[in-house]
């Protein structure tokens, strides 16, 4: 998005009342806020475009989990998604090598990371056959249902 | 006190919630489903987890699905807030197994409390007044039923001992139909439960229904916090409540509240409570208790001072009661009007988005909603989207406060029951205080 226009945003609510604009443009948004509190969750719920301005008056959104560097990743092919709450392993125990790596062939059905919940090792297949475009998720790294954990193209 | 909770409920009540938290400097888990990630309390908790999709068997009734958010944020607590998984034993049992607090009672007074025929013996065993009744099935005896019968005195009702809700009931006036009807409510139970066992109680045919709040802290105190009137249903769901109730004698008031603090110590009760009676020509019958929060909580803060969500978080967190009885006054009158997402003729649930919200404000007024201009009601879920609470210093007081807030409150874009409250705070006898249960259906056919 254009910094002119994020800055004339800027200007816009600082002279007004206001005290959020969000403005979209096709895929891209910002968020401007007045000085509150952050109430953005954290963790879990990455938002699909990063505020793009700085600025003084702006509330700075709770630090970037984890989570949000991977929006950064090509979404470009099919998505699995998490079918449950738990905690991604890309191995099937610590001293196993990973099930997937990016580039590897998959078949519809094989095993392609865990999801562990309550003690339970979850095995998530591949509902899709190709090639694995990209790992969204970190090892370890929490979970939510309908989460993007893999893409296969 | 507790770090972190999970707030495993949605809309108004998960809003509370969180609001206690945050006082309380509680770190707070929104769970939610894939629907509802637009919810007000989702976007005000420090955290939030998407648990499953719209219907609420695989989202707020996941058990697994719950638990396995509070494991991964590392959580300390679950409150379950009301309906959903409140009241589910087999839930409050896994939490506590799997190293949770549940913020509740505990799993075997939740199931004493759950089954209608123990939870009335053992409130008959700790000298709460219950209704007349059969004390147990009926059996094949049928010489012995109808001396049963006579005992309690007629009108009697025939209940279905796996029923509930209205359901698996049939009233008897006379002897002469005792056995017919005896016989039709055990075929009906069979066909609708898989289970005939019917037992026999007195039918009061014009009660109120009253209830008093209780707080517990599981160390051995126990308050009431006054009573509540809930007369005013439709189809067994209340629709607008007071506290206290109105017209009753001061001492048949403090006798039975007396009986709910002694059988909530004497059952080892813990956490907030509620024990449901109907009230009638001055005698308090134990219906039911019900062991978690209720919606119509509010009234009894009014005018009591006392916040019972943060005494919720209080009592788990293992602290003892901070007052005794003597330091509960009870304060000036309150009402709540349940505002529902709902047709205003057929009752039939209105969801949608909800394009302008302006809520009442001034003096002695309380809004409990999660409801914003924009905000979108999905139709998955119960239809109630906010509670207007007022209180006054009067019941006159209190209830005018209340007509002047349902003319300010603003919902467009669905249609909702504001003018049936609006038309039942203008009810003359509604107003005059002390009408029964029937009174709204009745009021509502004419």
């Amino acid at each position: 998005m254009d910094i002119r226009k994020v800055k004339k945003l800027i200007e816009l609510l600082q002279e007004s009342n206001i005290d959020e604009i969000e403005i979209k443009e096709g895929e891209e948004s910002v968020r401007i806020s007045r000085n509150r509190a952050s109430s953005q969750p954290q963790y879990f719920s990455a938002p699909p475009a990063m505020p793009t301005a700085p600025a003084p008056v702006v509330a700075a959104p709770v630090a970037a989990p984890a989570s949000t560097e991977n929006k950064a990743a090509a979404m470009n092919g099919h998505v699995v998604k998490s079918p449950m709450v738990g905690t991604f392993y890309r191995s099937p125990s610590p001293s196993s090598p990973p099930f997937v790596e990016v580039g590897k062939h998959v078949k519809v059905g094989d095993v392609i990371c865990i999801v562990e919940a309550m003690k339970m090792l979850n095995q998530i297949e591949a509902d899709k056959a190709g090639i694995v475009e990209a790992i969204l998720v970190e090892d370890g790294q929490p979970v939510e249902f309908d989460q993007p954990l893999i893409t296969i193209v | 006190m507790l770090e972190k909770v999970v707030i495993a409920n949605r809309g108004e009540i998960a809003l509370r919630i969180l609001r206690a938290c945050k006082e309380l400097g509680i770190k707070t888990v929104a769970v939610h489903s894939s629907v509802d990630r637009n919810l007000m309390h989702v976007r005000f908790a420090d955290e939030s987890v998407c648990i499953g999709p719209a219907p609420s068997p695989k989202s707020y009734l996941n058990i697994p699905a719950i638990i396995s958010a509070a494991e991964v944020t590392d959580a300390v607590a679950i409150h379950p807030g009301y309906g959903f998984l409140a009241e589910n034993a087999d839930f409050a049992e896994q939490v506590e197994k799997s190293g949770f607090v549940f913020i509740g009672p505990t799993p075997d007074v939740i199931r004493l409390m759950g089954d209608k025929v123990s939870a009335i013996a053992a409130m008959k065993k700790a000298g709460v007044p219950t209704v007349p009744g059969s004390d147990g099935p009926i059996t094949d005896d049928q010489t012995h039923t109808i001396k049963v019968a006579r005992k309690i005195g007629y009108p009697v009702i025939i209940k279905a001992a796996a029923g509930g809700g209205g359901r698996g009931m049939r009233v008897v006036h006379s002897e002469a139909a005792l056995l017919n009807a005896v016989y039709v409510t055990q075929a009906e139970a069979k066909a609708a439960f898989g289970d005939d066992t019917v037992y026999i109680e007195k039918f009061l045919e014009n009660p109120r229904h009253v209830e008093i709040q209780v707080l517990a802290d599981g160390q051995g105190h126990a308050v009431a916090l006054g009573d509540r009137d809930c007369s005013l249903q439709r189809r067994h769901q209340k629709v607008l409540e007071e506290a206290p109730a109105p017209g009753i004698p001061d001492k048949a008031r403090a006798a039975v509240a007396k009986a709910c603090v002694d059988a909530c110590v004497s059952i080892g009760y813990r956490g907030a409570g509620t024990f449901e009676f109907l009230y009638e020509n001055e005698r308090f019958y134990f219906i039911e208790m019900n062991t978690r929060v209720q919606v119509e909580h509010p009234v009894t803060e009014m005018v009591t001072g006392i916040d019972i969500i943060k005494e919720q978080l209080r009592i788990a967190s293992g602290e003892k009661l901070a007052f005794k009885q003597s330091d509960i006054q009870i304060s000036g009158h309150a009402f709540e009007c349940r505002i529902n997402a709902e047709d205003p003729k057929t009752f039939v649930p209105c969801p949608g988005k909800v394009t302008h919200f302006h809520a009442p404000g001034g003096p002695g007024v309380r809004v409990d909603s999660h409801l914003y201009s924009g905000y979108t009601v999905p139709p998955n879920y119960d239809s109630m989207i906010a509670k207007i609470i007022t209180y006054g210093d009067t019941r006159e007081q209190a209830l005018n406060r209340m007509r002047q807030a349902l003319d300010e409150l603003v919902v467009e874009g669905i249609r909702t029951n504001q003018d049936m409250q609006r038309d039942l705070v203008r009810d003359a006898g509604f107003r005059k205080g002390g009408v029964n249960i029937h009174y709204l259906e009745k009021k509502l056919k004419s």
